[in-house]
């Protein structure tokens, strides 16, 4: 049986890697006693699926992780009930919002992933100022950067990357340095635009201060919708910057 | 107490591996400061990933967080890039659990437990935004304390910290507490920094250095005496007489991030008297304190079942010498945790088939490389050392492990020793090639790696008045070593930089002149001094002669009988005349047998303090020879005292 949750990262444990939430989650799952199912050979590691990687130092109202369980154990699982046993097993900032069975056959989340919706704070530059710049850089038919790809710098085009940019107001008054808050929708596939990145293609290039991401989208023959929709949150308001 | 988040939180995005420095660990404490409360923050001079799994530093942080007139919270050196941004910033050194800034609590305790950190340690005192030398610091600072194996000789560092600790901390932790909170609730009046102090040192196993005058005789040290008449000339260590008692830590920290020995630890005994002439740790740990067997079996259980871990360690100096490990390891793999197997690992191996039998039953899956220490080379060194493995019971383990499936054997060596000849040291190369051999009968690509360290004597141990060997004749060893393995593909040759053992070498036999030296290094840059990236002899050289001291006269000299060590004024509970004895013995290459099992040599450890062992068997474990020069394949009785102890206290 394959569980997909949902969890949010938040507040200090952004700062964990992406690595280390993967060894937090295992933990935390074999504290919930839940009957995992285990790889084969001479270490076994509970079979365990992560989406795609979130950067240390980032956000997210919405991250999954699938977990196999065994047969025929798993199916006396209250699966409803999971996300309150787990969270508390959790840190504080990872908290589950939702559970549920999947198919096997459905693709990973890596695969069937192709765009998020970020939040990204840019220090040091108005509203006015940065829509102006956003603008700009939208009406460029081509982007190109310079990033690195396996030690090799290589030039890329992201404008088919990024689907959306629009810039939603000023950073809350207690950051470190005043600026604007925007939501952008970039592309995962075929190479994933990082919020950074996107920031580089702005003329002055700007650097990202705090950066959550919203939500992760699975897209369908024309239809879009999430790998697995919060029970309790996600609604707009609880998209506002905090 | 004020947070230093907010000044903190922007720079963390620009540091690496930021998760060391947000605390969130379960387990950790949100501890509630109040005026009646006396603030620790409890150090490691050293980064997070090496720092947190300390479990002196849990059993404080614990024993100190459940009493009502205490609080205690972590903190650990911060890298070289935070470092930087916290300075350029004025963000000062905080703590993980509440980023309370260091300077705000009422005292901060160090572990000790590397020569090479030290000067991590002045560096953390100033990112405190407290002035580095003891005698600077004014009413409203906080007290700086140190504790762990390194204080037993401190004078080092006596300029720089306000108090030393010896021996174990669990009890003395409360003493402290009590004294500092009467100084807090009297308004830390003006000038009452000396009184505190003062107090302090009648504390017993507290050092107050300032309290002592150091007076020399020409180059050598003359004498270490008391300023006052109440203060005790001779400072003895705390021993706790019974493990059973403080089951700790009950709530071992799991860290967010990947740390060293990131597993559930229980520590299963203190103390050792396999009696390594080399080993600080086995002479001031003494006696031997077992923990009941039911109590680690619960603590492993229990601890298992909180963490999520799925590894345990069974820590101590010389597990497999644990009264009935074999049962104890049985009873833990047997009973599966969380719905899984659990695999259980034992640090420290003792060099026979026996061992490696345990560790066959323990280990059942992963199955990569298996660690022995014999310690030298050929059976005169390892009598001289009193490490008395006979090379039987090296190819025993050896073969044992390699027709059980292991693949990689590492052996460690000491190179350096007290009279050691190149026949000596190439026994280290001549033993590993045999290995080879006997792993070659199980396996066609068996393979050994032998991992050399330059021998630094240890005060309080028979080898102090040892002249360790130079740089240049260490690396001549090394030399001799990896050239005569050059041919060998199957023996790896790993060694430790000489340039790093000299350092370590001044500073753990230096007197207080060498403090100057310390500070001149980190004054400097020169933190993180264990790490080879960042250490430079040359630093420390340029500092010696800066203060007109000598390298060679610190480290390379043999010293007398009579002369006066710097740590003469300390008291291990173990005597001097011992351990002369016991000098003289391994100059005879005299073996000494465990006293766990056999008489008793009087080196004053139980003697002087009214304990005893506190072993749970009366039988030496079956198999091994080492220590006992008996043959123990069978397990000869040999008579014990043992003592009635105390009703076991009901786990919580």
């Amino acid at each position: 049986m394959r569980i997909r949750f949902r969890f949010t990262k938040l507040g200090k444990v952004r700062f964990t890697s992406h690595r280390d939430i993967a060894r937090i989650w295992e933990r935390s799952l074999r504290r919930a006693e839940l009957p995992l199912a285990q790889t084969e050979g001479f270490s076994p590691r509970p079979k365990v699926h992560f989406g795609l990687a979130l950067s240390t130092g980032h956000e997210s109202l919405g991250e999954y992780i699938d977990v196999d369980l065994r047969e025929p154990e798993a199916e006396s699982i209250d699966v409803a009930a999971l996300p309150a046993l787990l969270t508390p097993l959790l840190p504080i900032g990872v908290d589950v919002e939702a559970a549920e069975v999947i198919d096997r056959k459905e693709p990973s989340l890596q695969q069937a992933v192709t765009a998020c919706t970020w939040q990204i704070e840019v220090p040091g530059i108005e509203p006015g100022a940065l829509v102006a710049d956003v603008a700009r850089m939208l009406a460029a038919p081509t982007l190109e950067i310079t990033r690195e790809r396996k030690g090799q710098a290589t030039v890329d085009d992201i404008r088919p990357a990024i689907r959306s940019v629009e810039v939603v107001g000023p950073t809350p008054a207690d950051r470190f340095e005043s600026g604007s808050v925007l939501f952008a929708e970039l592309a995962t596939q075929p190479r994933g635009l990082r919020p950074a990145e996107l920031l580089i293609a702005l003329v002055p290039p700007r650097q990202e201060g705090r950066v959550r991401r919203l939500e992760q989208w699975i897209e369908l023959d024309g239809a879009r919708r999430e790998p697995l929709p919060a029970a309790t949150r996600a609604t707009p308001a609880d998209r506002l910057v905090s | 107490m004020d947070s230093v988040w907010p000044r903190l939180e922007p720079l963390l995005s620009k540091v690496q591996k930021p998760a060391r420095y947000i605390g969130l660990e379960d387990g950790a404490q949100q501890p509630e400061h109040g005026p009646g409360k006396v603030a620790w923050l409890l150090l490691y001079p050293d980064t997070y990933e090496i720092g947190l799994p300390n479990q002196g530093l849990q059993i404080l942080y614990e024993i100190l967080n459940e009493r009502d007139d205490a609080v205690a919270e972590r903190a650990y050196a911060p890298w070289t890039d935070l470092e930087a941004q916290l300075r350029s910033h004025g963000v000062p050194l905080f703590s993980v659990e509440t980023h309370a800034p260091a300077g705000a609590f009422d005292l901060l305790a160090f572990n000790l437990s590397a020569e090479l950190t030290y000067t991590n340690l002045l560096n953390c005192v100033d990112l405190a935004g407290v002035p580095v030398r003891a005698a600077d610091r004014g009413d409203d600072h906080p007290l700086i304390a140190a504790g762990g194996h390194c204080t037993y000789n401190p004078e080092p560092l006596a300029d720089y910290v306000d108090l030393f600790v010896l021996g174990d901390g669990e009890e003395v932790v409360s003493e402290i507490t009590a004294v500092v909170r009467d100084w807090k609730a009297s308004g830390r009046t003006p000038g009452s920094r000396h009184n505190v102090l003062r107090e302090l040192s009648h504390v017993p196993g507290v050092y107050v250095p300032s309290m002592y005058i150091v007076e020399y005789d020409g180059e050598h040290l003359a004498s270490v005496t008391p300023r006052y008449p109440d203060v005790p000339a001779k400072v003895e260590k705390r021993t706790i007489a019974d493990l059973a008692e403080w089951p700790y830590p009950r709530q071992q920290l799991v860290p967010l991030t990947e740390v060293v020995h990131d597993r559930l630890n229980v520590e299963v005994f203190r103390g050792c008297t396999r009696g390594c002439r080399f080993c600080q740790a086995g002479m001031i740990t003494r006696p031997v304190r077992e923990r009941p067997a039911d109590q680690v079996r619960s603590m492993v259980a229990q601890g298992l079942r909180r963490t999520g871990y799925d590894e345990v360690a069974l820590t101590s100096l010389s597990t497999a010498d644990f009264s009935d490990i074999q049962g104890v390891v049985r009873d833990i793999v047997s009973t599966p945790v969380n719905g899984q197997q659990i695999s259980v690992s034992l640090p420290s191996l003792r060099v026979d088939a026996f061992t490696v039998g345990v560790a066959a039953e323990l280990n059942r899956g992963r199955r990569s490389g298996l660690t022995f220490a014999p310690e030298a080379g050929t059976w005169r060194m390892r009598q001289v050392i009193n490490k008395l493995i006979r090379e039987e019971d090296l190819y025993e383990a050896v073969d044992g492990a390699f027709s059980q499936g292991w693949r990689r054997v590492k052996l460690y060596f000491l190179t350096g020793l007290p009279t050691e000849t190149d026949e000596d040291t190439l026994g280290i190369a001549e033993l590993g090639r045999n290995c080879v051999k006997v792993g070659r009968k199980h396996n066609p690509n068996a393979s050994v790696t032998l991992s050399v360290g330059g021998f630094v004597p240890k005060p309080f141990t028979p080898f102090q008045w040892f002249g360790q060997n130079t740089v240049s004749e260490l690396q001549r060893k090394v030399n001799l070593l990896r050239d005569d393995l050059r041919r060998d593909k199957s023996v790896q040759l790993k060694w430790h930089d000489p340039k790093a053992t000299l350092v370590e070498g001044i500073m753990s036999r230096g007197d207080r002149r060498v403090g100057a030296v310390i500070e001149d290094v980190w004054r400097a840059g020169g933190v993180f001094q264990e790490w080879s990236e960042h250490f430079s002899l040359d630093a420390w050289l340029e500092a010696m002669a800066t203060h007109g001291l000598s390298p060679d006269w610190y480290t390379h000299r043999h010293r007398t009988e009579h002369e006066v060590l710097p740590w003469d004024h300390l008291d291990a509970g173990l005597h001097r005349d011992f351990l002369w004895q016991d000098w003289k013995d391994a100059l005879a290459e005299l073996g000494l047998e465990d006293c766990r099992w056999t008489p008793c040599y009087d080196c004053g450890a139980c003697t002087g303090y009214s304990i005893e062992h506190i072993v749970a068997s009366a039988v030496p474990p079956a198999g091994g020879s080492q220590g006992t020069g008996q043959d123990l394949a069978v397990g000869g009785e040999v008579p014990v005292t043992l003592l009635a102890r105390k009703p076991e206290p009901v786990p919580s």
